[in-house]
């Protein structure tokens, strides 16, 4: 059995998304360096304020500013910080009801060790120094204990801030590491493939060689272990005109991406038809792979010279 | 195929279960690799082809793997071509067996063939998991699955529901009943180690690992002829917490006492329970929630803490309680699965063996 393959893969991606009207005044609201939380109708106030009770599924409007002072309702003491979360030394996460809340705000506390943290100490709200109109603008919270649990009356609030222009969406940015390994056919394939050789397999039932193979055939769903090299010749067997100019791609338009059936295989793979004018290629057409120095695949292919192939010898492909 | 009488009203049994050996890592396996001999295990324990099948659903992220669209990469080892009856949810397989009971409940199907699988291992679990959360207020501070865990076992502490002790002995239970099972990633004797995010330590957090289950269900007579002692499932149903960790009481679970209720949990004993508690803390909840006593034995295959193939382990926990009907150990169980952090989202199922 080859040794499998393994690389390391980044996903990243920048989410955008819009607030509701009581998201955004909660989040305009810390920018501006105030708490807010709607009210349901059974006296309740939320904080991080909802749009809609979670009990009742009602709407919720009723805005309110609570305190940035409150107290812990449960915590747990994190030794190892990871990636993107709020603070990089030791800390605790903590639920918080803030005073003049009904329910409980996550975030991180920035203590000196677990023994400085216990459920129902006192915390304020630490500000962070630039403020967007994220939970982010809330640095961490701190501890607080020379303030007395207070029955805080909040205050109505409209919502509105003077100022800057009201937080309307987030871009909430994601990235997760992977090492990527693409299991035992497909790292055979690509084995293959850095020896300039195209590997496909055989399902022992149907007997169809599937290129690049995956590990099943998906018509018998059975595993596909017989190693067939195929091409490298092969035949187009249907394409399309690519007009626009791909980002990151320096490739001219108009060119031609095709569908290919390299001799031996069941499936069509797909790559770029190059060294004719785009308006010539046609179904049919033999071609060969194209390698560049250093490449990990081919490039493109280009016509043989032979005649066209028969539209009975891959209509099964097409 | 059956007239459709209501939600409920039709006799429908897990009839065949199988599940991969889970481990730490499986490099040399794709998805779809790891998954076809669990597919091939149950198909081949009822003597039914994939064209047999009346509908297939699978339950699986492609996020925990990094891989898009693994989903329909995993259908080529079903044999999905030419085009079967198929869906797929991207949640824990247990949900995807209940949307295969409610379309066997249609009367448009009389079997199922529903499978789950996880890959943890390429990535980062407790980042991957931090995704799901709530975008707007949570999400960007990428609380993890460990930090959100404890913070509701500390509330069990504070309520003096449990402590490090008996989590720690929960943790001993069931790591010590997983010698049992062969397909366990950990079992024997473990120590509870360091803190991982206090009070939880190693010990009461699951194994990471990857793995598949597959599970087919049958209904009326067609489970009588595939399956010498079906588990009729006779009643299932789940539930959600509200979405804000700090709208709940972390102390209970209301969902899961709900869909108990629902389940008709409570109109009679249970003799086993099969629950999907990933931490040791969970437990406590689980256990308050469902009014289970000390003759009812819980997670007699280890549980979540034995084996945690996100995904699949609450599948697992339908299929282990199923097994154990099947082969007598068992008259009636109820299995429960879980999503989301702190038990969001919970699923139970009571399942009962004829009498012997
Ligand atoms: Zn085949």
């Amino acid at each position: 059995m080859t040794e499998v393959l393994s690389a390391p893969l980044v996903v990243e991606f920048p989410f955008t998304r819009s607030l509701g009207p009581v998201q955004s005044a909660f989040l305009t609201g810390l920018r501006e360096r105030a708490v807010l939380g709607v009210r349901t109708a059974d006296g309740k106030v939320l904080v991080p304020p909802v749009e809609y009770d979670p009990r009742t599924a009602e709407e919720l409007r009723d805005l309110v500013e609570v305190a940035t002072t409150g107290t812990v309702t449960t915590w747990a003491w994190n030794p190892d910080p990871r990636r993107g979360q709020p603070l990089g030394s030791p800390f605790a996460w903590v639920l918080v009801r803030l005073d003049g809340a009904d329910t409980s705000l996550l975030h991180a506390l920035d203590a000196p060790g677990p023994d400085a943290v216990r459920t129902g100490m006192r915390v304020r709200v630490r500000w962070a120094a630039e403020r967007t109109g994220a939970i982010t603008d809330i640095a961490c919270f701190e501890p607080y204990e020379e303030g007395e649990p207070v029955v805080h009356q909040v205050t109505p609030h409209s919502g509105e801030f003077a100022g800057e222009a009201a937080v309307t969406g987030i871009v909430a940015a994601a990235r997760l590491d992977y090492t990527y390994s693409p299991g035992r056919a497909q790292s055979q394939y690509i084995r293959a493939l850095s020896g300039r050789r195209t590997v496909g397999e055989r399902c022992p039932s149907c007997r169809k060689v599937y290129v690049p193979p995956r590990g099943a055939c998906p018509t018998c769903g059975v595993a596909t272990d017989e190693q067939v090299e195929v091409g490298p010749r092969g035949t187009v067997t249907t394409f399309c005109v690519v007009n626009i100019k791909a980002k990151n791609l320096d490739i001219e338009v108009p060119y031609v991406y095709a569908h290919i059936a390299l001799d031996g295989a069941d499936l069509a793979l797909h790559g770029r038809i190059g060294g004719i004018p785009y308006d010539q290629v046609r179904m049919g057409l033999r071609v060969e792979p194209v390698w560049t120095d250093g490449g990990r695949y081919p490039d493109h292919y280009r016509p043989t010279g032979e005649p066209d192939a028969d539209y009975d010898t891959y209509k099964e492909l097409v | 195929m059956a007239e459709y009488a209501g939600p409920g009203t039709r006799d429908v049994a897990i009839v065949a279960f199988g599940q991969t050996d889970h481990r730490r890592t499986s490099d040399e396996f794709s998805e779809v690799e790891m998954l076809m001999p669990v597919l091939h295990e149950v198909l081949a324990a009822t003597g039914l082809k994939t064209s047999d099948i009346g509908f297939t659903c699978s339950g699986s992220s492609d996020y925990l793997a990094g891989r898009a669209f693994s989903f329909t990469m995993a259908l080529d080892g079903v044999g999905a071509w030419p085009p079967i009856s198929e869906s797929h949810v991207e949640m824990d397989g247990a949900w995807a067996l209940y949307e295969a009971w409610v379309k066997l409940q249609t009367g448009e199907a009389d079997t199922a063939l529903v499978y789950s699988y996880g890959k943890s291992s390429p990535g980062s679990v407790r980042d991957v998991l931090t995704r799901q959360l709530d975008p707007y207020y949570v999400a960007p501070l990428w609380p993890d699955s460990v930090a959100l865990a404890a913070l509701q076992a500390q509330a069990l502490i504070d309520a003096g529901d449990t402590d490090e002790p008996a989590l720690a002995g929960i943790a001993a239970r069931s790591r010590n009943a997983a010698r049992g099972n062969s397909h366990a990633q950990l079992g024997g004797s473990v120590p509870q180690g360091d803190y991982v995010v206090r009070p939880l330590r190693t010990g009461d957090c699951p194994p990471i690992g990857d793995g598949a289950a597959a599970v087919v269900l049958a209904a009326g007579e067609r489970a009588r002829e595939l399956c010498e002692r079906p588990a009729w499932i006779r009643g299932i149903d789940h539930r959600i917490e509200p979405h804000g960790l700090g709208v709940r009481d972390l102390t209970d679970s209301p969902s899961t006492r709900l869909a108990a209720e629902r389940a008709g949990a409570f109109a009679g004993p249970v003799d086993t329970a099969e629950l999907h508690a990933p931490f040791t803390s969970q437990e406590v909840v689980l256990r308050k929630a469902l009014r289970l006593g000390d003759d009812v034995t819980v997670n007699p295959s280890g549980g979540a803490l034995a084996a945690n193939p996100v995904m699949a382990a609450g599948l697992i926990r339908l299929g282990e309680a199923a097994a154990r009907v099947h082969r007598g150990a068992s008259d009636r169980a109820l299995a429960h699965a879980t999503s989301g952090p702190c038990l969001q989202q919970n699923l139970v199922a009571v399942l009962e063996g004829d009498p012997r």
